[in-house]
C-alpha cells in the first residue's frame, strides 16, 4: 500500500463545557490512502463533524482546542501548521463539503462568481479565466446549461443543484482530500446517487481521496471502501466495508446494522421486529470516563466494561475492535 | 379486500403562487393531482415519494387541515370533505397524526400527562378517573413510565418524546392514524426503538394507518401496502411484496435501484441513473410528469395524462410504456 495521505494518531479534541473540560473526540488513530473512500460512522454527536473540523483546523477555539495527538497531511503535522499555512491547505489540498449547502453559499452571488472567487485567490487565475474555467466545473457535477446557471443565485438552484455546487466549489482547486459531511442528507435517492456517482467518477479519475461522513449504514455500503465506526469521541470499530459490515465484531456496529430497516430484494411474507439499541447516546459529561462508554446499553456487558476502557485490538481481515468481548453477537472475551 | 376505512377518490389540492420573474405574475402550484386509493381496515399504506411529491399535503387535506380543490374522503363511509363545524370536529377525532419532529410538535408548556390527556378532555371521552387511567394505561403501552408524567417535553430524550406523540395520538382510539415521517428526525438506533413500538401497535390494536415515508428501508418494514408518487400524482400502487419485486412504473424502477442498502445481494443489481431533476410543479405541461427524466419517455407520453391502470389484481400504475 503506498504512504497514507491522511495519518490521524491519538486525536484529542477538548471542549469547556458546564460539565467541565469534555473530550468530545477522545484518541482518535485511523489512516487515509490516495484515491481510497473512507466512511465515518456513529450516532448522532459521537464526533463525526467534529473529527472533519479539527483536519481542516478549524475547531472552534474557544471553547474548543486539538488538545493531543497529531494530524499528518502528506507527511506534515497539521497540528502545529501555523494559520497562515492552514488557510493555504484549505482549498488547495484539503476540501470540504459542510452539512448544510445552504447556509455555506452566499446568497448574494451568483454561484459562477463564487466558485470563479475561489480559483482566482487560490490558483490566481484572472477575471475571465476564473469563470470559464467555473463554468467547465458546473458542467462536470453535470447541471444542466451550465452557461446559464453560473449567472444564478443559489436560492434560483434546486437543493440537489445547490449540493452539486459546493462540490464544484470544494473540487475548483483539485484537492487531494475531500472531506464530505452528509453531502446528501437532504437529497432524495434519486439525486443522491447521482451525487455518488459523481464523485465515485472523480475520484478515480483525480485520485482523490475521500472521507465520507454519514448516519447511513447503505451509504458506507455504497461508496466507502474502509469503515471507521465512532461512539462518544472514540473509535468503536475500524475495517475494510466488506468486512465490517459482513462480520461487524462490535455489538454497537453489529446494532447500528440490525437496527435499520434496509431495503432487500427477497421480501420476507413475515416482519421480524428490529435489533433495537435500548437507551440513548452518553451526556456529555460521561465523554473521557476510563471505561467503556457503550457498556450502559450493551447486551455483552460485565465488570469488565466498567473497569477501563478497551484498547483496540485486530480482529478478523484487517478489522480493529475497541471491545472487551467482541466477537458475533457477544459471544467472545479477551 | 377488506371494507375500505379509508377511501380517497381524485383529490386536488393546489396552493396559490407567485412565479419567479415574469414580473411575479400568479400561478397554481398543483401540490396534488388527482390521488386516489383505498386503506382497508387495519391495514398499512405506505405513502412513498421524493420531497415536494405532495405526500404531507395528501395528508393533512385527508385530514381537513388544509382545504382541498376538490375530491372525496370517505373515513367509515362518511364523507369528510362535505362536512362543517361541530359534526366535522366531532369526525376529525376518529383520525390523528404523528409528525415528524417531535420537539415541535408538543406543547412546551404542558407537562408529559396532560399532553395525552388534552384529547380525552377536548372530546369529552371517560369520566375524569377513566381519562386519569386511561393515561397511565397509554404510557405503558408506549413504553414510559407512569411517573415521567410530571415531565416537561425538554426533559425527555427525541425518542420518548416521540413515544408522548404516539401516546397522544392513541388516547381517543382513532379509526385511522397518519404518520407523517415519523422516525425521520431521530437517530438510527432509536428510530428503531420507535418503528417496534409502532409494529406492535399496529398488531394488538388493528391500528389503520396511512404511513408517510421517504425511506424505502422504513416502507418496506412496516407497510402492508404502498403508493409512490411523483409530482403530485399516484405512479404505482401495489403490495408490499409486489412493489418491492416487481415495480413497473419507471420512476419506481429508478427509486428502488437508487436506495442504498447494506444488503449485500443488492450491491449488484443495476442501477438505473436518472439525469436532471423534477420539474417545477408550478402551472406544469400537460401529459406524464415523469416524461422528463424517463429513460422510456416517447412524444405521446407528453400529449395526455397517462391513466391509472389494473395491471394485476391489486397492481396499479400510470404509465402507457407498460406492457408494450
Ligand atoms: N461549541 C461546542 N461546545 C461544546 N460541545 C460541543 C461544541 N460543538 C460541538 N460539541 C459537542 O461535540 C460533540 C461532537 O459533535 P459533532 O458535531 O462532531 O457530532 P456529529 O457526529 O457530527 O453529529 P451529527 O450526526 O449530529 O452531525 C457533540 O457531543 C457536541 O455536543
Ligand atoms: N402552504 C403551501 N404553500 C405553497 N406551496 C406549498 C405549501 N405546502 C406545500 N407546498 C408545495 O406543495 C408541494 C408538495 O409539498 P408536500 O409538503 O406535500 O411534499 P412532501 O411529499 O410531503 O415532501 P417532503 O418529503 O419534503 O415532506 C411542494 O411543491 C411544496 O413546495
Ligand atoms: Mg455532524
Ligand atoms: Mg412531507
Amino acid at each position: 500500500m503506498s504512504a497514507p495521505v491522511l495519518r490521524v494518531r491519538d486525536l484529542r479534541v477538548e471542549f469547556d463545557t458546564r460539565e467541565g473540560v469534555v473530550p468530545v473526540i477522545d484518541g482518535l488513530s485511523f489512516d487515509l490512502a490516495p484515491s481510497q473512500a473512507l466512511g465515518l460512522v456513529g450516532e448522532s454527536g459521537c464526533g463525526k463533524s467534529m473529527t472533519a473540523l479539527a483536519i481542516m483546523g478549524l475547531v472552534p477555539s474557544p471553547p474548543g482546542r486539538i488538545a493531543e495527538g497529531s494530524i499528518e497531511y502528506a507527511g506534515e503535522d497539521l497540528v502545529t501548521a501555523g494559520d497562515q499555512r492552514m488557510r493555504d491547505i484549505r482549498g488547495n489540498e484539503i476540501s470540504m463539503i459542510f452539512q448544510e449547502p445552504m447556509t455555506s453559499l452566499n446568497p448574494v452571488y451568483t454561484v459562477g462568481e463564487q466558485i470563479a472567487e475561489v480559483l482566482r485567490t487560490h490558483q490566481g487565475l484572472s477575471r475571465a479565466a476564473a469563470w470559464a474555467h467555473a463554468v467547465e466545473l458546473i458542467d462536470a457535477v453535470r447541471i444542466p446549461l451550465p452557461d446559464r446557471r453560473a449567472g444564478e443565485y443559489p436560492h434560483q438552484l434546486s437543493g440537489g443543484m445547490r449540493q452539486r455546487i459546493m462540490i464544484a466549489i470544494a473540487l475548483a482547486c483539485r484537492p487531494k482530500l475531500l472531506i464530505a459531511d452528509e453531502p446528501t442528507t437532504a437529497l432524495d435517492v434519486t439525486v443522491q446517487a447521482q451525487i455518488f456517482d459523481l464523485l465515485e467518477g472523480l475520484r478515480a479519475r483525480t485520485g482523490t481521496a475521500l472521507i465520507l461522513i454519514t448516519h447511513d449504514m447503505g451509504v458506507v455500503a455504497e461508496v466507502a471502501e474502509r469503515v471507521v465506526v465512532m461512539y462518544a469521541g472514540r473509535k468503536a470499530e475500524e475495517g475494510p466495508t466488506s468486512a465490517l459490515l459482513g462480520h461487524p465484531s462490535h455489538p454497537y456496529t453489529q446494532g447500528l446494522i440490525a437496527s435499520v430497516p434496509h431495503v432487500v430484494d427477497e421480501v420476507p411474507r413475515e416482519r421480524e421486529a428490529l435489533t433495537e439499541i435500548p437507551g440513548i447516546v452518553p451526556a456529555l459529561a460521561e465523554f473521557g470516563k476510563d471505561r467503556c462508554l457503550f457498556a450502559p446499553r450493551c447486551g455483552s456487558a460485565d465488570e469488565a466494561c466498567l473497569r477501563a476502557r478497551p484498547p483496540e485490538a485486530p480482529w478478523g481481515e484487517g478489522q480493529g475492535v475497541a471491545c472487551w468481548h467482541p466477537g458475533p453477537a457477544g459471544s467472545g472475551s479477551r | 379486500m377488506t371494507e375500505a376505512m379509508l377511501a380517497v377518490e381524485d383529490l386536488v389540492v393546489r396552493f396559490a403562487v407567485k412565479r419567479e420573474g415574469l414580473f411575479g405574475k400568479p400561478g397554481q402550484l398543483h401540490a396534488v393531482d388527482g390521488v386516489s386509493f383505498e386503506i382497508g381496515r387495519g391495514r398499512t399504506l405506505g405513502l412513498v415519494g421524493e420531497s415536494g411529491s405532495g405526500k404531507s399535503t395528501s395528508a393533512l387535506a385527508i385530514a381537513r387541515l388544509i382545504p382541498a380543490v376538490s375530491g372525496r374522503v370517505h373515513l367509515g363511509g362518511i364523507d369528510l370533505l362535505g362536512l362543517e363545524g361541530e359534526v366535522l370536529r366531532d369526525q376529525r377525532r376518529r383520525m390523528q397524526f404523528i409528525f415528524q419532529d417531535p420537539y415541535s410538535s408538543l406543547n412546551p408548556r404542558l407537562r408529559a400527562g396532560a399532553i395525552v390527556r388534552e384529547p380525552l378532555d377536548r372530546l369529552g371521552i371517560g369520566t375524569p378517573a377513566e381519562r386519569t387511567g386511561r393515561v397511565d394505561e397509554l404510557f405503558t403501552e408506549v413504553g414510559l413510565r407512569p411517573e415521567q408524567q410530571r415531565l416537561f417535553p425538554h426533559q425527555f430524550s427525541g425518542g420518548q418524546r416521540q413515544r408522548l406523540g404516539i401516546a397522544r395520538a392513541l388516547a381517543s382510539k382513532p379509526d385511522l392514524i397518519i404518520c407523517d415521517e415519523p422516525v425521520s428526525a431521530l437517530d438510527v438506533a432509536v428510530q428503531a426503538q420507535i418503528l417496534n413500538l409502532l409494529a406492535r401497535l399496529q398488531r394488538d390494536l388493528g391500528l389503520t394507518c396511512l404511513f408517510i415515508s421517504h425511506d424505502l428501508g422504513v416502507v418496506q418494514h412496516m407497510c402492508d401496502d404502498v403508493a409512490v408518487m411523483y409530482m403530485g400524482r399516484i405512479v404505482e400502487h401495489a403490495s408490499r411484496r409486489r412493489l418491492f419485486t416487481s415495480p413497473r412504473h419507471p420512476y419506481t424502477q429508478a427509486l428502488l435501484s437508487a436506495v442504498p442498502s447494506a444488503d449485500p445481494s443488492r450491491q449488484r443489481r443495476e442501477r438505473i441513473m436518472l439525469t436532471g431533476d423534477p420539474p417545477s410543479p408550478i402551472d406544469p405541461a400537460p401529459g406524464c410528469r415523469f416524461a422528463s427524466r424517463c429513460p422510456m419517455v416517447e412524444a405521446r407520453c407528453r400529449a395526455a395524462t397517462p391513466g391509472f391502470r389494473e395491471l394485476e389484481a391489486g397492481h396499479w400504475a400510470a404509465c402507457r410504456r407498460i406492457g408494450e
